[in-house]
């Protein structure tokens, strides 16, 4: 048996959380003009919506959401095999020359990352491209860092860090499930 | 070739369908005959004893129908691979098919498979001669000069006589010499391009069918050409339950028919063809449940007169391609008794004593070659078997060159464990 | 089984529900790829793909190749002219060649029903058929099966009437297993001598008149019809075959419902079907094609999948979350 998980983020932190991504999103961007958010499919999706939501709410300002789903970019299809379902890459806007946040909710080796930079690069240049993620985890295999964190979180390689979305899960939370006897 | 040794068979049951014979005995043969057969007998001395208790003693089986692609394809079966695979399965005499290259046309190739089945020294291996020259189905081939050499029959088999006037004639002719015209019944533009049965499987998989149609329509057209000539006109390999029921219609009005099936009609259908296997490829095709229930109540009833194996061995590189472009045919001289023992015997449709007969003594009979009966004084053609035991067929143990065999791998029940002919051992099973 | 196809796609006919609804579902984000400026993902970096055909075919080749293609695999096309088949070597030997090279996928058109099972029999590669003899064209009977979803929202319940040369089309008998596994009411209408004698066992409605057909289905489907049929006697004229069994504006007309039309192509325009039904409102030819480059590259996609074993290993890893 799994030990029981762990809350570290509830609903009302993870609101928090998210407004004061909102707002370093757009210190970062230096305003909203050419910004564009980008979620990672699955759940990166509904954290970009929320963001996207909350810059409406703050400076009624309206920045475009994309989706990507990178399977097909991920390196390791002679290991794990394909998903079973590719979900849908929605990029509706001209990302050429636009200020990109990707968003994801947890950042862990990095390669979803790189597949999702490399996906980008297929659909045009645009003129910076940051990374937003709620939860950073550590343990990265590639050279790659985030600029904006939501929350780190110290855990070991064989714990699992779990973020649930009212849209999917029909609950906000983040919980770690701690490796049995740890 | 000097006499054998003298044999004993003690104990077994001895099946003789000639003389109405099943009872446990010994039979007795010396001088390359068999001089008694039923009873007690007392060995004379020097006499080999082969103890037969739990087996089947018969007349040794004669195939009507083989193929042993010498001359021509001796990389595929010579005349000795062939008699000594027909030994292993029991048969002390089959009949070669003239498709030879060149076809056995002429008394000189007729001399010729004589000459080399006597070498062979194992099965005796009687030709049959092609009716038409280069089995081209025009000109009829010099059927008194082959018989004088030593055919026993004619035929174009593997391929049909299309002239309805040349097997008129031949039938005609034939009735000169008192031998039977046998004809692979195959109507060729219903049949052309087919692969197998037609029908629900061939649908499935895509591949042009033979309807049972195409054999039919030849089947009482050779029926009402026997009619017309007097002639007797001997059936290969009859596939579908509408052929039973031409060949009854025939034979009830006197009409002098004969016809022959192949274990594999007997046991299979079209359902082993599965994902395209080239070893359950033949013409005729495998057909359905229905016409194997038919022909198994033909060989009950006597409609169907005789079992022969159509034994046809191809080159393995041959049957390892597209299914459509691979050839026909099968190798079943060492099945044969295996095959039909466990479709007819074991599942109780006929017994052993209609096995004998449909495999021994009608043949025989029907092709008029010695042999087919254990009455003293008949030549020491002689099968030992064992119906009840099984055993797993290995292509790759087989004696013929051949391998191509749908039951490679399957078990079957019925064991030849001996074979004379002429009194000498042809074949015995080690152990 | 290595993938959730299993090695080679060789037919629909022994495909479950479960696995064509995933060959359809995965095939739908792939359409979006061919909308892209920049027409390629890395998916299939570094695999080799051998396009074998023994037969002539533009689209079908065409159309896998743009497949490969948007899915980065290294693509070489072999025909059956001008290489080594053509001087007498068998399909086994071509095969075991080509092997020994070291692809991964083959992709085989072939005259002999049952050779791209054959094949797949004896190499250790994926095999994927693009049409065996008139046995199965399975990608086609997909992409048939997407481009009905696309305009019907669905394959359950729905009346397909697949119309022509049934007895030699690979195209009809991949449509009817697939769509009636998938729960769809399938018909054939056409001559009768140009349907399998055994059509009654393959659990479809027979309609001997185009005009029943179209009045009874959802969608047609029509077959092209081979023009050497007539000389082989299966029919009296083309010209008799466009007027008895020809799908005509005039004979749409009276459809009670709208009706789709497909056509696997190349069309016999003025044959099988006339230009203004072609060109019409009805059909979606020119969406079958297109789909058909998304349902190949969900095929490639799913059959070249790694090995079972490494993936359970990978997940329980715990993926990078």
């Amino acid at each position: 048996m799994p030990n029981q998980p762990t809350v570290v983020l509830d609903a009302k932190a993870m609101e928090r959380t998210l407004r004061r991504m909102a707002d370093e999103i757009l210190e970062l961007a230096d305003g909203s003009d050419d910004l564009a958010i980008v979620g990672i499919q699955r759940r990166g999706v509904q954290l970009a919506d929320r963001l996207v939501a909350l810059l409406k709410a703050r400076d009624g300002v309206t920045v475009p959401r994309g989706a990507l789903d990178i399977t097909l970019y991920r390196d390791d299809l002679q290991t794990v095999g394909p998903r079973p379902v590719v979900g849908k890459t929605e990029l509706d806007f001209d990302i050429e020359g636009r200020h990109i946040v990707i968003v994801d909710d947890v950042l862990y080796t990095g390669r979803t990352v790189r597949a999702a930079l490399d996906e980008l690069a297929d659909f045009g240049r645009p003129s910076r491209i940051a990374l937003a993620v709620l939860i950073d985890r550590g343990g990265r295999e590639l050279p790659i860092h985030p600029d904006i964190v939501g929350k780190k979180v110290d855990v070991s390689a064989s714990d699992r860090v779990d973020v649930h979305v009212n849209e999917i899960d029909q609950r906000d939370a983040v919980t770690v499930v701690r490796k049995e006897g740890a | 070739m000097s006499a054998p040794r003298p044999v004993l068979l003690a104990g077994g049951r001895i099946v003789d369908p000639s003389q109405q014979l099943d009872a446990i005995g010994d039979v007795l043969v010396e001088d390359g005959k068999v001089t008694r057969a039923g009873g007690k007998i007392a060995g004379p001395e020097g006499a080999r004893r082969v103890d037969c208790s739990g087996k089947v003693v018969s007349p040794g089986f004669v195939d009507v129908h083989c193929h042993l692609r010498e001359p021509g394809r001796e990389d595929v079966e010579t005349i000795a691979s062939g008699a000594r695979a027909a030994a292993a399965g029991g048969f002390t005499a089959v009949c070669a098919m003239p498709n030879t290259d060149p076809v056995t046309d002429n008394q000189a190739a007729v001399g010729f498979i004589i000459r080399q089945a006597q070498l062979a020294g194992a099965a005796r291996v009687y030709p049959i001669g092609a009716i038409s020259v280069g089995q081209r189905g025009e000109a009829m081939a010099e059927m008194g000069e082959m018989i004088g050499a030593g055919a026993v029959a004619v035929s174009d088999d593997g391929k049909p006589v299309v002239s309805a006037h040349l097997m008129r004639t031949t039938l005609e002719y034939a009735r000169n010499f008192g031998i039977p015209v046998a004809d692979h019944c195959e109507e060729p533009t219903l049949a052309a391009g087919g692969a197998m049965n037609e029908g629900i499987v061939s649908a499935r998989l895509g591949l042009k069918g033979i309807p049972g149609e195409a054999e039919e329509i030849m089947v009482i057209r050779d029926i009402l050409l026997a009619r017309l000539t007097g002639g007797h006109v001997h059936l290969c390999h009859m596939s579908t339950r509408g052929s039973v029921e031409l060949i009854r219609w025939g034979k009830d009005r006197g009409i002098n028919v004969t016809a022959e099936v192949c274990p594999h009609h007997l046991h299979l259908t079209e359902e082993a063809v599965g994902q395209y296997n080239t070893n359950a490829k033949m013409n005729p095709p495998l057909r359905t449940a229905a016409d194997v229930e038919a022909l198994q109540q033909a060989v009950k009833d006597g409609t169907i007169d005789v079992i022969a194996t159509d034994h046809a061995p191809h080159h393995y590189d041959e049957k390892e391609r597209e299914f459509a472009d691979a050839p026909n045919g099968i190798v079943g001289l060492e099945t044969a008794l295996a095959v039909v023992n466990t479709a007819l015997v074991a599942s109780r449709i006929i017994s052993v004593h209609d096995l004998v007969n449909r495999m021994s003594v009608l043949p025989a009979r029907i092709f008029h070659l010695p042999g087919g009966t254990l009455r003293a004084g008949a030549p020491a053609d002689v099968t030992v078997f064992d119906p009840a035991e099984a055993w797993t067929v290995d292509a790759t143990r087989f004696r013929t060159k051949g391998r191509n065999s749908p039951w490679s791998g399957r078990e079957l029940t019925g064991r030849v464990h001996l074979t004379l002919v002429r009194g000498a051992v042809a074949h015995e099973l080690a152990g | 089984m290595t993938t959730p196809l299993g090695k080679d796609l060789v037919g629909l006919e022994h495909l479950s529900r479960a696995q064509i609804q995933l060959l359809l579902d995965t095939a739908e984000p792939f359409k979006e790829i061919s909308e892209r400026a920049i027409k390629k993902v890395p998916t299939l970096r570094g695999k080799t793909i051998v396009n074998l055909f023994f037969e002539a075919s533009t689209r079908t080749r065409v159309s896998f190749e743009f497949a490969e293609k948007r899915l980065s695999a290294d693509t070489v096309n072999v025909a059956a002219s001008g290489s080594s088949v053509s001087k007498g070597e068998t399909l086994v030997d071509t095969a075991r060649n080509l092997e020994a090279m070291r692809i991964d996928m083959v992709v085989i058109r072939h005259g002999s029903s049952g050779a791209a099972r054959f094949l797949g029999e004896r190499i250790e590669s994926n095999v994927i058929n693009a049409g065996d003899g008139t046995h199965e064209h399975p990608t086609q009977g997909l992409l048939d099966m997407l481009t009905l979803r696309d305009n019907l929202r669905r394959l359950d319940g729905i009346r397909v009437c697949i119309c022509g040369d049934v007895l030699h089309s690979r195209v009809a008998r991949s449509n009817i297993w697939g769509l009636r596994t998938m729960g769809a009411e399938v018909a054939v209408c056409g001559p009768r001598s140009l349907l399998p004698s055994a059509i009654g066992e393959m659990g479809v409605t027979v309609f001997d008149r185009i005009e029943q057909a179209i009045e009874w289905a959802d969608a047609l489907n029509i077959l092209r019809l081979q023009l050497e049929r007539m000389s082989a006697g299966y029919i009296p004229s083309l010209r008799e075959y466009n007027r008895v069994f020809g799908v005509t504006l005039e004979r749409l007309d009276r459809a009670p419902r709208e009706l789709l039309i497909l056509h696997p192509g190349p069309m016999n325009r003025g044959v099988e079907i006339d230009s203004n039904v072609a060109d019409g409102p009805h059909s979606v030819i020119l969406d079958q094609v297109t789909n058909g480059v998304a349902v190949r590259m969900a095929v490639l996609y799913l059959l070249a999948g790694g090995r079972a074993d490494l993936a359970e290993a990978a997940q329980r890893a715990g993926d990078d979350r």
